[in-house]
């Protein structure tokens, strides 16, 4: 039974792509079949954060149109085999995307592979409805600061109203992916806490990745960061979302900052061995 | 069962009470057979009584057969294949009287239900959303969202965290009250007096709180 699970936030610059990216790549990583849909036509980035903007031919918007088959637009990963890519446009912008276009191609996706991961433009408009349009569930990715915990409840309200799915009376499943979590402001009281945003958004926690230079030199370098550096602090916090997301229960550790010492770090590894 | 239909002289005057009584009881006849006894009418020599007999049909009466007439004064007309019941001229009105049958009302109509005048939300309203209800009382069951604002014609009831805006007694008017079991809200309004978050108390913010209105200005209360 595939999942078209949609990757939003409603504001921008809060790390929806690589998240798109890495929690793809992770459940990927598991065996499952996974497709990363780009649906921010006209700011793609998607390929440049897996690492594929040489290898794109045709792209979401010649699919939707008409103008190629799907097999001709889907990129495969090169380092992970069930991992595969469906491009956006840049050279057109959202009003390309039409509601019956999109519906046909997610239909194809979802006998195809095992998850469709729509990654939303950020926003409220035309492109951020129709990635979510045909989902089954949503992350909803927020930073814990007040402006994205805002535009985050606007974008839940959405997904229980603006779905097919909410339109048919069903339940929509949401969960919540805190990203750009940093333990040394939280400890300073420079953030919102977990709770705090979970009070306020009311829906289940998927997991909380910690800030880390870590994502950003992945996407630089164009690999999801569950790849490039699999035991990095924030790789392993998507590897267990990812792992949450095909229904293993697996508690949350909240980051810390707490500096261990020599004595610490000794007594840390043992306390694992 | 059949009905014995028994017209009387004179016929204005009946077909008026019939009219009367069908208008109350309008479902009475239908689908029932009716025989018609015009043993009354044909005393006058000058009755039509083929068109009475028309004039029951379009009635919506199923006449089935005609009694307590000669069916010589039917001969010629529609009316004709009608078995006369009783040759027998006899057989008049106070013969039949004794079947006479009660046409009972129509049931009177149920007192329409009025619309309830409470709207009740039992999810969290969301950011960019707006409730606005302005029949009467709201009451939410989750929190209000910085950004979300509920609108109500009578008070408002929320029974989780008021972030965002409220606005009651669009009709009730001053008699609205707010209540809230976390204030954190940005905007309270009772009829077209508000107050933003910085007006009121700190000391409120995070408590449950009523609010209403006192001479012309909000008051707020706890109620924890």
């Amino acid at each position: 039974m595939s999942k078209v699970m949609v990757v939003t936030s409603g504001k921008g610059g809060v790390g929806k792509t690589p998240s798109s990216a890495a929690l793809g790549a992770a459940l990927a990583q598991t065996g499952q079949n996974v497709v990363i849909v780009d649906f921010d036509v006209g700011l793609r980035n998607l390929d440049l954060v897996m690492g594929a903007e040489r290898r794109v031919v045709y792209d979401l918007v010649n699919v939707v149109q008409g103008d190629a088959k799907l097999a001709q637009a889907l990129i495969r990963d090169k380092r992970v085999d069930t991992l595969s890519l469906l491009p956006a446009s840049q050279t057109r912008d959202k009003d390309a995307l039409t509601e019956e276009g999109v519906k046909k191609v997610i239909d194809e996706l979802r006998e195809k592979f095992d998850w469709v991961i729509c990654d939303s433009p950020a926003g409220i408009e035309k492109g951020a409805m129709l990635a979510m349009r045909y989902a089954d569930l949503a992350v909803v990715v927020t930073n814990p600061e007040v402006s994205s915990v805002r535009d985050s409840d606007r974008i839940i309200g959405m997904l229980d109203s603006k779905t097919v799915r909410a339109e048919n009376g069903e339940k929509f499943e949401k969960h919540l992916l805190l990203t750009r979590y940093s333990p040394a402001r939280a400890a300073r009281g420079e953030m919102l806490k977990v709770e705090d945003v979970l009070e306020i958004l009311a829906i289940p926690l998927l997991g909380i990745v910690p800030e880390s230079e870590e994502v950003l030199n992945a996407s630089n370098v164009g690999c999801p960061v569950t790849l490039h550096n699999p035991v990095s602090a924030p790789a392993r916090a998507y590897m267990e979302a990812a792992r949450r997301l095909l229904g293993e229960k697996l508690d949350i550790a909240t980051p810390t900052a707490e500096r261990q010492g020599f004595i610490g770090r000794l007594f840390g590894r043992k306390a694992i061995a | 069962m059949a009905l014995v239909v028994v017209p009387e002289l004179p016929l204005a005057a009946w077909f008026e009470a019939l009219d009367e009584q069908l208008h109350r009881a309008a479902g009475f006849f239908a689908d029932r057979p009716v025989v018609a006894n015009l043993s009354t009418v044909q005393e006058d020599e000058t009755t039509d009584l083929a068109a009475l007999l028309d004039a029951l049909e379009e009635r919506g009466m199923k006449l089935v057969a005609v009694e307590g007439t000669d069916a010589a004064r039917l001969s010629g007309t529609r009316w004709e294949r009608l078995t006369n019941l009783r040759q027998r001229l006899e057989d008049t009105r106070e013969t039949v009287a004794g079947r006479v049958l009660a046409i009972p009302d129509d049931p009177p109509e149920p007192e329409p239900v009025s619309a309830p005048n409470s709207l009740l939300i039992d999810r969290p309203v969301r950011s960019g959303q707006s409730i606005i209800f302005e029949d009467g009382d709201v009451t939410v069951i989750g929190p209000v969202a910085s950004g979300a604002e509920v609108i109500a014609g009578g008070s408002i009831h929320i029974y989780g965290t008021l972030r965002g805006r409220v606005i009651a007694g669009l009709k009730s008017g001053a008699e609205a009250r707010i209540f809230c079991s976390k204030l954190s809200a940005e905007m309270v309004c009772i009829d077209g007096v508000y107050d933003t978050a910085e007006q009121w108390s700190e000391t409120f913010n995070g408590r449950a709180v009523q609010i209403q209105l006192d001479q012309g200005g909000l008051k707020f209360s706890t109620l924890d």
